[in-house]
């Protein structure tokens, strides 16, 4: 077995040193009843890398690559250009197998990337202070959730329409049993958010207002009419955001007022990877809700020569230190992730973001204009950034399948989001990025009419 | 190790060169090398990405454009890489050398795994496309699921967990919906004192009072403690399995069925499942719940600190309750079970969705790839090999180091010591640091909490006979030194990139993020 370096000669002389002669020996504890005799039957034995790979190779040749035809899916996972430097960096073995910097002194380089991380999610979102990261947007939004009913002493989140329904979906299962209160709807297809309406839902007892930002059609909610709504009933305002490009093009929540703001970092750096590993942001505008927050925090500090270092800090908020008063049972981040967003963030710069961002808008508008000029498509959107939403003369997800059969992979049917939900069965999102070229909308569009024919 | 070639030659030297500590005029030393922080070198104006310039005039963002500068520096690509390169030089990894970081498994991560996770047919496939055209995907998290049931003897797997902590949540949700499905509100969860702390920290979010059991003197859990206190009010039991003593719960059976007698469910924490795979099914040993951690047992990579993946195998009791979403293979198709159809597929009693999309793909490509490579054999192997060098490090220090449950037994993949026969002053943290000046991480230190100054120490299947002997005789240099209380010990480390830092400072001033004028 390649993995294993031992030999048998090895493996006598250690049994020897033990005391014990064979390595039976040495699982005497385990009941015997539960002891098997060899290798669990039915299971096949090990195999060379060649014939791994030819196994894997094959089932990945059953899926289809978004690169490979017009693609057009987002809702919450998005396909960017990837620098081919971010993922040799993160491929670097003292990178990729490193654990947790628990021993600060040989980890400086996994510590000062957090730092630089932190700086620049709390940038990018309007905050003074983001995290290390969380598991996914979807579990930090959770988490905000949580802390908000921390700070407010309230445990009633009212999450406006335009929520990621997975999102939502998580935030309801949590709350069955922390005895949380989630309010939720679905969304209509106008060019309104509904800011009037979610406003007017708030109360004195409503600890957080969750609003995505741009929302899960891609409109651009009205956050500071909301967040001060929210701040005069003493609730917290999170803001979502599933697209962190956008912030290169339109202003941060934490400018806009939002208390504590939560996001999906996976469209930099990180790559598509059906649905995972991605990467939780998580920021607060406040210095003093630091202690609330959940996940890891790292800060600068000194070392006994006075030279600049880093640590892991304030982990008195953590479960191995406070067990079952912990803010949160995280015992991870998504540390590789974050460093894959925090270099191509560096590739990028503040220039190289603002012309992304305005790359996909404008591809986005190109889009927009195109594909609502197909006979009986409509475009629900008046505002978007490289997200929409079209309205379509029938039922979305059977074209979203006869388009799939024809290679093109067309958008995130609402009635795959929303199933049951009648009124939405007709709607399709549709997400462009600077990965889409012009012939894949023209083809996309000429696919769509002959469909819709 | 400095031993000279065989010839002999060795370069003619003085051994004290005059000036070798006398400072540099940049700071570095040879490889040594200080990198500033990205907002220290890079500007607002620079940019590694070649995009067309960003036309002015006009846009659809609803009035909301950006007006104000961000403050993100850009480098160009040659900087951008010799940054993050001179910093990962400051990092100790497994890559680089033995890295016993006790109940962490960090063993060889496979570099097939790496290709695996990175075909276009993984990497570049987005979670919501029409079934049809993820079929390998879904196959993909089905046949990792069928390895981790038939690994462990239980009928029920859910995938979708994000990490060990998040799988922990997962297990007890669904215990906690069990019990709701028969209308049998529980009050409490009982751990055993020696338990990670994540498990108190899931049972209290799991709105269950924390109770703790005792362990005996052997380093096991207190039997007579435990069959003492579970009652009608217990939900569940949370063990650990090899536990965190590095021992082998022998009175699990009786654990089970006292717990299962009393209604309640067994939860183990999988975190050392890598002792036992391929050995040992836990769903043998009467548990009804357990998390594996994939970055633990199944070899995928710690990256700094994540991201992990916690499958939960569930016992048939527990099994109709798990989150969404599922596959299923039927009709020769592979579904993806999700809210919509779960009563279709007969998961109308899920506890619902724990995160959004279906799971960390990426981990499963690695982690099949990984079990694949050893299969039922190797993986046997893996754990006979990772209980065998522990047991060596452990018989061949404990003359040196206090071994408190040296004579409860064989350990299994960890070696646990205390600091007991140090000299006055001198402490597991110091023996840990030296240890980083010998070349190596630390074990863990100070858990379990249920041994003083504890040190944890799992050298994993990885490493060779010859890495271990090194590893031993720098252990046991560096504990006959906190022994005689030398005081350089409280120097260490010396040779690391920083010395010891200053975590009071941290804590009591935080700064977290960059700021101009630093």
């Amino acid at each position: 077995m390649r993995y294993l370096p031992l030999t048998d000669a090895d493996r006598a002389q250690m049994l020897d040193v033990i005391g014990v002669s064979s390595v039976d020996d040495l699982f005497t504890d385990v009941p015997e009843a539960a002891r098997l005799d060899g290798p669990i039957a039915g299971l096949p034995n090990h195999a060379s890398e060649m014939a791994v790979e030819r196994h894997m190779a094959k089932l990945a040749g059953q899926n289809m690559i978004a690169g490979q035809v017009p693609f057009f899916l987002g809702a919450g996972a998005y396909r960017h250009h990837v620098p081919a430097s971010v993922d040799h960096l993160i491929q670097r073995g003292e990178f990729l197998t490193a654990y947790t910097p628990y021993q600060p002194e040989i980890a400086q380089g996994t510590l000062q990337m957090l730092f630089e991380f932190q700086t620049q999610v709390a940038r990018l979102l309007g905050c003074a202070v983001a995290n290390a990261s969380m598991y996914d947007g979807s579990t930090a939004c959770w988490e905000a959730i949580a802390m908000a009913s921390r700070v407010t002493k309230r445990s009633r989140a009212l999450l406006a329409c335009g929520l990621h329904p997975h999102y939502v979906e998580v935030a309801k299962t949590m709350a069955k049993f922390t005895g949380d209160t989630i309010a939720s709807g679905t969304p209509d297809l106008t060019a309104s958010c509904g800011e009037d309406e979610l406003i007017a839902e708030i109360t004195d007892e409503t600890a957080c207002v969750v609003v995505q930002y741009p929302d899960i059609l891609g409109r651009i909610p009205d956050l500071a009419k909301i967040a001060d709504a929210a701040h005069e009933k003493g609730a917290l305002l999170v803001a979502v955001v599933t697209e962190p490009v956008a912030l290169g093009a339109i202003k941060s929540p934490g400018e806009l007022g939002a208390d504590i703001v939560v996001g999906e970092g996976q469209s930099l750096g990180v790559g598509l990877q059906f649905g995972g590993p991605y990467l939780g942001l998580f920021a607060v505008r406040d210095p003093k809700h630091v202690r609330q927050m959940p996940g890891r925090l790292c800060g600068e500090t000194v070392d006994a020569e006075g030279k600049r270092g880093f640590v892991l800090t304030l982990s008195t908020r953590e479960q191995h230190i406070r067990r079952e008063k912990a803010t949160s049972n995280i015992c991870t981040n998504s540390g590789l992730c974050a460093l894959a967003f925090s270099i191509h963030m560096t590739l990028l710069g503040e220039k190289g973001l603002r012309q992304l961002a305005m790359e996909n808008h404008r591809l986005a508008c190109q889009a927009a204009d195109r594909l609502a000029a197909v006979p009986g498509v409509g475009l629900v959107n008046d505002a978007f950034f490289n997200e929409f939403t079209l309205t379509l003369p029938r039922n979305a997800r059977e074209v979203v399948h006869e388009l799939a059969a024809r290679d093109v992979l067309a958008g995130v049917s609402l009635g795959r989001l929303y199933p049951g939900v009648e009124e939405l069965s007709q709607g399709l999102v549709v997400a462009v990025t600077e990965t889409t070229s012009e012939e894949d909308i023209e083809a996309f569009a000429l696919a769509l009419q002959e469909v819709l024919a | 190790m400095n031993a000279p070639n065989k010839s002999g030659w060795k370069p003619e030297m003085e051994t004290a060169l005059p000036g070798a500590e006398a400072p540099t005029h940049t700071g570095n030393r040879a490889l040594m090398l200080e990198e500033p922080l990205i907002f220290e070198i890079g500007s607002s104006d620079t940019t590694g990405v070649d995009l067309p310039e960003a036309t002015g005039g006009t846009n659809r963002l609803g009035g909301m454009e950006r007006s104000e500068a961000i403050g993100l520096p850009g480098l160009s690509e040659p900087e951008t890489v010799r940054h993050y390169t001179r910093l990962s030089r400051q990092n100790y990894a497994i890559d680089l050398g033995l890295f016993p970081l006790g109940s962490c498994t960090m063993k060889h991560n496979p570099r097939l795994n790496e290709k695996v996770a990175r075909m276009p047919g993984f990497a570049d496939v987005h979670p919501l496309a029409p079934q049809g055209a993820i079929q390998g995907a879904l196959a993909v998290i089905h046949e990792l699921g069928e390895w981790l049931k038939a690994l462990t003897g239980m009928p029920g797997v859910a995938m979708s967990p994000k990490a060990g902590a998040h799988g922990e949540l997962c297990g007890l949700l669904a215990i906690r919906a069990a019990l709701d499905a028969r209308d049998d509100p529980r009050e409490v969860v009982l751990v055993p004192t020696s338990a990670h702390g994540t498990n108190p920290a899931t049972a209290a979010f799991c709105g269950y009072r924390v109770e703790e059991i005792g362990a005996t003197a052997d380093g096991r859990v207190d039997m007579a403690a435990l069959e003492a206190r579970i009652g009608p009010d217990v939900a569940a039991l949370m063990i650990t399995n090899p536990n965190t003593c590095g021992l082998f719960e022998r009175d699990i059976h009786r654990m089970a069925e006292a717990i299962h007698a009393a209604g309640g469910f067994l939860y183990c924490d999988g975190a050392n499942f890598n002792a036992i795979v391929g050995r040992v099914r836990p769903g043998d040993l009467g548990v009804d719940a357990m998390h594996i951690n994939l970055h633990k047992t199944f070899s995928t990579p710690h990256g700094g600190g994540g991201p992990g993946s916690g499958p939960v195998v569930f016992s048939e009791a527990l099994a109709p309750f798990a989150p969404l979403p599922a596959v299923r293979l039927a009709g020769g198709r592979f579904h993806l079970v999700e809210e919509e159809t779960q009563v279709d597929h007969g998961h109308g009693q899920s506890f619902g969705r724990l995160a959004a999309f279906h799971g960390q793909m990426g981990m499963f490509t690695r982690a099949l790839a990984y079990i694949l490579s050893h299969g039922a054999d190797g993986l046997k192997q893996v754990a006979e090999d990772a209980v065998l060098n522990a047991n060596y490090v452990l018989r061949r220090c404990e003359d040196v180091l206090h071994a408190p449950y040296g004579a409860s037994g064989p350990c299994m993949h960890e070696a646990l010591f205390g600091d007991e026969g140090f000299a006055e002053g001198f402490t597991t943290l110091d023996l840990a640091k030296a240890l980083i000046d010998e070349g190596y991480h630390p074990m863990t230190m100070y858990f379990p909490l249920v041994v003083h100054g504890a040190m944890l120490v799992e050298p994993t299947e990885t490493e060779s006979k010859a890495a271990l002997d090194q590893f031993i005789g720098a252990l046991r240099s560096v504990a006959e030194r906190a022994r005689a209380g030398d005081p350089a010990l409280k120097q260490a480390p010396v040779h690391a990139p920083r010395r010891r830092l200053d975590e009071t400072l941290a804590a009591r001033k935080p700064v977290l993020v960059w700021s101009e004028g630093e």
